[in-house]
């Protein structure tokens, strides 16, 4: 069965939708109340148009501006990737990938393991090293992650390497020590290497709910995230929440994990993200109208 | 007295309602808006909290409460006494077999915590006078084994390993066997992370249980877990049977409406919370204390 005309039923399935997804309360409200106007603006009659409308107005906040979306690297010489996040997101899995598509760009990666806290993360990021091709420097577990990182621009300068993917150990943004050693590390490389680093990749667990927002204000405060990686989409959660960090705090999404594998890392596009918000409610009403 | 800090946000917010003599339904559907904002805002699912709001609705807008010297109070009473339902009540603890080994068995989401958690549940059993073994059944994610010795180390409880070539139904069978023979008297299986919507992966876990009869399968989940808590708490539950959940990560500053969720989809109780990364961040699970943290105090 479908509807004849817009009413309010229907604005209130949308906002389930996105609260579903984890886009959670304010922002949904905000959109749905964008949408209310632009129906009005637009002289809107037809309800098959609503859910396309909400499309187009997620997918334009998702997208931003021109290269937004883009890695940063630098034009020439050594780039380096800080990748800093909460426990057991996916950091060390996604410089693995991320290692193994710049190999595939003809690039050199090297890869430096700055979790010397967690039980085996070491081993961890060697493992991923050698599945995919490049060196790991470390140090002893225990050992203070802004030496290691240090070393890992001495060695990347030195084998002419490309990019230094910088792993750190997960940390839970209310951690004041914790955040103060991520400080440092990021100071580190900001003395060493010029422009550097060309990107702090803050990485999100797709099945993260409202707390997501905290970790990107408290982060990014504490080194500057320029971009997001967001992973585990391959399950069933959504990670609408990172709709209101893009609304929030302008940082954009520039990688999805899509599972555990080397080539499960693709470039954010914000058309399939926002389709996939859908696809459920879709394919319910399609199922009601057969 | 349970929900005592709950109590007061609702007052709070029920505090309009307190100073009148008389309270109508509208002044309860406001004030059932702004608990509804806050559990959503601590990421309980929405539907669960759409069933939560109804009940508490038609029974604070019926004959008893609005009748009743002290109306305010009666609402507050009813959300406490829907709250504590919802949250399950009692502490609920480990259970043992009354012929050893125990076996436990952790299953969960990628990087949910089960490895963690495996160690800190041994350290908490060697202090219980128990002698447990940690059983590395994760061959998939790479140095998931090496992770469970290094933790097995810094306790000082035996982890059984085949390495990553024999297959983890093997790997559970043999360490149970192990384990027996050497007079341990639990068994942690640690298990690789997946997702619930993983067929083959469900199934394998599925193999493990027909295999060695665990005593306990817990549930470990994020805390900081959204609305899809439910959709996986489901899943592994239906397919699994849980006996328990392990609520992870507990330090932050996440509301943790994941609990609320989880504890509604499959009725099982959370045993455990994890407090912290280090072994012995583990603590047994308050469900008053847990309302009082989603409802935001
Ligand atoms: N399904 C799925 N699993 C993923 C994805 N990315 C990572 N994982 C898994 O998530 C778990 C945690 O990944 P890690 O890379 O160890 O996460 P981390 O952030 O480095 O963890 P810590 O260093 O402990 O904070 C592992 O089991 C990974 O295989 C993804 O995109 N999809
Ligand atoms: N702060 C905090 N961190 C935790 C807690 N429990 C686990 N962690 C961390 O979360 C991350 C993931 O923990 P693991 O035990 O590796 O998770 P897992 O479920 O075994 O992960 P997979 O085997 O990859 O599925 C690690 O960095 C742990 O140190 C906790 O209660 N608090
Ligand atoms: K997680
Ligand atoms: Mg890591
Ligand atoms: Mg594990």
């Amino acid at each position: 069965f479908r509807r004849s005309k817009i009413d309010e039923e229907m604005y209130e399935e949308l906002e389930e939708i996105l609260i579903g997804a984890d886009v959670g309360v304010t922002t949904t409200m905000e959109l749905t109340d964008r949408l209310r106007r632009e129906v009005k603006e637009r002289k809107i009659k037809d309800p098959q148009e609503l859910k396309p409308l909400l499309s187009e107005i997620l997918s334009d906040l998702l997208r931003g501006d021109e290269g937004d979306l883009k890695m940063n690297l630098a034009r020439e010489g050594l780039s380096v990737l800080l990748f800093v996040g909460v426990n057991g997101v996916g950091k060390t899995t996604t410089i693995g990938k991320l290692a193994h598509k710049l190999k595939e760009e003809g690039k050199k990666p090297l890869l430096a393991a700055g979790d010397t806290f967690r039980a085996g993360a070491i081993e961890q990021l060697e493992i991923w090293g050698k599945r995919v091709g490049a060196d790991v420097i470390k140090h002893q577990a225990g050992a203070d992650p802004a030496a290691v990182i240090y070393d890992g621009i001495q060695a990347a300068r030195s084998r002419r390497a490309d990019v230094l993917l910088c792993d750190t150990a997960g940390r839970l943004q209310n951690k004041v020590n914790l955040m103060e050693e991520l400080k440092k590390v990021h100071r580190v490389i900001r003395r060493e290497v010029p422009d550097a680093p060309h990107e702090v990749l803050l990485v999100l667990d797709a099945t993260t709910g409202q707390n997501a927002i905290q970790q990107a204000k408290t982060f990014r405060e504490a080194v500057g995230v320029s971009g997001i990686i967001l992973t585990k989409l391959d399950g069933t959660a959504k990670g609408g929440i990172v709709v209101a960090i893009r609304r929030e705090l302008g940082i954009p999404i520039k990688w999805v994990g899509l599972g555990e594998k080397v080539e499960d890392l693709q470039p954010f596009d914000p058309d399939q993200f926002v389709h996939a918000l859908f696809a459920d409610s879709i394919r319910e009403e399609e199922m009601r109208a057969e | 007295m349970a929900f005592e800090g709950l109590s007061e946000r609702l007052q709070a917010v029920l505090g309009k309602l307190r100073g009148k003599g008389k309270v109508t339904e509208a002044d309860v559907k406001a004030a059932m808006r702004e608990v509804r904002l806050a559990l959503l805002e601590a990421d309980v699912n929405f539907k669960v909290v759409k069933e939560f709001i109804d009940r508490v609705r038609e029974r604070a807008v019926g004959q008893e409460v609005l009748k009743s010297l002290t109306p305010g109070q009666q609402v507050i009473k009813v959300v406490n006494e829907e709250l504590t339902r919802l949250m399950g009540g009692e502490q609920s603890k480990l259970t043992f077999s009354p012929s050893p080994p125990t076996v436990i068995m952790m299953v969960g989401l990628q990087g949910a915590g089960k490895t963690t958690t495996a160690g800190k549940l041994a350290l908490h059993l060697k202090k219980q006078n128990r002698r447990p073994m940690l059983v590395a059944g994760d061959v998939y994610r790479p140095a998931a084994i090496r992770q469970l010795e290094v933790l097995g180390q810094q306790i000082d409880v035996p982890v059984f390993s085949l390495g990553d070539k024999e297959s983890p139904v093997r790997i559970a069978e043999e360490g149970v066997k192990r384990a027996r023979e050497e007079g341990c008297d639990t068994v942690l299986i640690d298990t690789a992370g997946r997702l619930h919507v993983d067929d083959a992966m469900m199934e394998e876990l599925a193999s493990i249980k027909e295999s060695v009869n665990p005593r306990e399968i817990l549930l470990v989940v994020d805390a900081m877990t959204g609305q899809d808590a439910v959709n996986v708490a489901e899943q592994f539950h239906n397919r699994l049977g849980l006996t328990g959940v392990v609520l992870t990560k507990l330090d932050g500053d996440t509301r943790g409406g994941a609990a609320l969720s989880v504890r509604a989809v499959t009725g099982c109780p959370i045993k455990f919370v994890g407090t912290g990364e280090k072994m012995n961040a583990l603590e047994p699970f308050h469900p008053d204390r847990m309302a009082s943290r989603i409802l935001g105090m």
